[in-house]
């Protein structure tokens, strides 16, 4: 019975390069939760002037490829500019792992992910994001797609957890479909604040609960 | 795999004891004719015979008839059996609504859907968060049209036991047939039919170092049940297909091979490994009653990290565990047990499942918490979970 692993993908897992986390990261993303039973964070240091990143780390709370995913992403991104770590697919982690079992493309795109929107992270908080439209209702429900539910291992837009988008004068009110001492109630609040506050026409985000 | 294995992975199936192939070995070679009918010729009686006398043996260890004992492939057939046998024999008659627990294993749970799916209606009996079914909500759910409640004896993944001397009173009182999937209690925990208000019963050989394709299903005399395989007669008219007496006779002999002393040392190694991991490993939480739990497992979950990933350390370490993550699933599907018992993925998919058997040593027990303590302290590490008051 052949290994479902190669030996680079357990070399990787056996020891992860790039682990913890920086202390004053210039960008930083969570994607995954513990619902879907994989989550990776991505914290980065970019050098302002060459937009270089001169340092990255990765916690990883999840399987073998999603750890040896999270090693290999850090390796193919130190000392590249953001614009060309932007541009590495799940497909080149892969290949730079000898090949993933496909059933475990879910656990190991996160790591990509991770990256992409720790990378954002850092130009939105710079005031570098390339878009300047205007934040609509479809760019708030574009973003709280990456919020997931954990009773349902989905993201709180697919499960209908959103109940109303409001958006005006900068300030983004969202009411959440959950009594507001609901035992996940918090953990969402934070997740879908920390993927709206930097949006570069927002002042305040304002999550409410209200169960239906 | 360099150096001896470390094999815990015992309620998913056991090594077949030496013992019990030597008795299966004439089956094969010398007495390997077909069970005939009271008329056949010299080896179809010889073999009539041999198989009788197993099933005398494991019906017996039961406090049952021997007429009242059906082999089958498995636990898997023995509950499918159960269930869909007696929907068919009463589903016209009686009524079409059954009762199983969330927590059975799959053969239970699986045919209760099927059944579904062909017009039963099926309710399915929640747990405390030890795993106990409630007798009062069983009470409650029992209708005039209920034909079968199914609960299992012990949990296969958090080693619950349920009272099944209770949901049995409660059963025959009401007037409806009860099952249950003895999987992983039978020949570990006490278990008499003259004893307890039980209809239906499925065993199986290979969690007791039988043979794999052996299993048994208690059918209570009187009980109304239909077969659901058509063939032949063989088995009471209950289940057709060749009678499997290798199988058999292996099956009896590892029912004799197992007795008190054995189910002694597999508790003191359940608790042994709780203990340890207790002592030497922080932020764990034991799944399943610390009491009334069958004695050959401990399910305990680390939390922040996750099963796959401890599996597959332990593995390279020549240990076999088996966690409730999703992703060590065939179906990439958190355990429905783990979900039931608390609704918490985390507590799932950090969980792992260590289940003992008689080949098993205090030693390893050892080895395995020392492994185990560094593998859960650098997975730790790399973690995001459990930091800064978090998670």
């Amino acid at each position: 019975m052949p290994f479902p692993y190669n030996d680079i993908v357990l070399e990787h897992f056996r020891n992860p390069r790039n682990v913890g986390s920086l202390e004053h990261p210039d960008g930083k993303a969570t994607e995954g939760s513990p619902a879907c039973g994989d989550m990776v964070t991505v914290y980065l240091q970019v050098e302002p002037d060459t937009k270089k990143i001169t340092d990255i780390k990765f916690e990883s709370y999840g399987c073998a490829s999603n750890i040896a995913t999270g090693s290999i992403i850090t390796e193919l991104a130190k000392g590249k500019t953001i614009e060309e770590a932007k541009k590495i697919t799940w497909k080149e982690a892969s290949e730079a792992l000898g090949g993933l079992p496909a059933i475990k493309a879910h656990c190991s795109v996160l790591a990509v992910e991770g990256l992409r929107s720790a990378i954002q992270n850092y130009e939105e908080k710079q005031g570098l994001a390339v878009s300047k439209d205007p934040t609509t209702e479809a760019v708030v429900r574009r973003r709280l797609k990456r919020v997931m539910n954990p009773m349902k291992g989905l993201d709180m837009v697919a499960t209908n957890l959103v109940k109303e988008i409001e958006i005006k004068d900068g300030v983004i009110r969202v009411v959440v479909d959950l009594p507001e001492n609901h035992q996940f109630a918090a953990s969402i609040k934070e997740e879908a604040k920390e993927r709206l506050e930097n949006l570069w026409d927002v002042k305040e985000v304002m999550i409410e609960f209200e169960e239906i | 795999m360099a150096g001896k294995v470390i094999y815990l992975d015992n309620s998913a199936t056991t090594r077949l004891d030496e013992k019990v192939l030597e008795a299966m070995r004439p089956c094969y070679l010398d007495d390997y004719a077909v069970a005939t009918s009271e008329f056949g010729y010299s080896q179809g009686l010889e073999a009539r015979e041999i198989l009788s006398e197993a099933r005398d043996r494991i019906a017996g260890s039961l406090g049952a008839e021997a007429d009242e004992l059906i082999f089958t492939s498995g636990n898997t057939e023995s509950s499918n059996l159960a269930i869909k046998g007696v929907a068919r024999a009463l589903g016209a008659k009686k009524g079409r609504h059954i009762i199983v627990s969330k927590i059975e294993d799959f053969p239970v749970l699986h045919s209760a859907k099927a059944l579904e799916k062909e017009g039963f209606e099926v309710d399915y009996l929640d747990v405390d968060e030890m795993g106990f079914v409630n007798v009062a909500q069983l009470e409650a759910l029992i209708r005039d049209d209920t034909i079968l409640v199914s609960v299992q004896h012990a949990n296969q993944e958090i080693g619950t036991v349920q009272d099944i001397a209770a949901i049995g009173t409660l059963c025959r009182q009401k007037n409806v047939l009860f099952h249950t999937d003895a999987t992983h209690t039978f020949k570990r925990i006490p278990l008499d039919v003259r004893k307890i208000d039980v209809d239906l019963i499925t065993i199986s050989a290979h969690t007791i170092h039988g043979p794999k394709g052996i299993g048994g299903l208690f059918v209570r005399k009187g009980t109304p049940i239909v077969k659901i395989m058509d063939g032949g007669f063989q088995e009471f008219d209950l289940r057709a297909g060749i009678e499997n007496i290798p199988g058999a006779v292996g099956f009896a002999k590892a029912v004799e091979l197992i007795n008190d002393d054995e189910n002694q040392l597999l508790k003191e190694m359940r608790d042994r490994i709780i203990s340890l991991v207790f002592e030497k490993i922080p932020i764990v939480t034991l799944n399943g009653d610390r009491d009334k739990r069958i004695p050959q497992n401990a399910n305990i979950t680390f939390h922040h990290v996750e099963g796959e990933s401890i599996t597959l350390h332990l593995d390279m370490y020549g240990i076999a565990v088996s966690t409730g993550s999703a992703c060590f699933s065939r179906s990439l599907e958190a355990s429905h047990v783990m979900m039931a018992i608390g609704g918490d993925h985390e507590r799932a998919h950090g969980s792992i499942r260590f289940t003992f058997s008689r080949l098993n040593t205090m030693e390893e027990i050892g080895i395995v918490v020392d492994k185990l303590a560094k593998i859960v302290e650098d997975l730790r590490r790399i973690s995001p979970l459990g930091k800064t008051g978090g998670e």
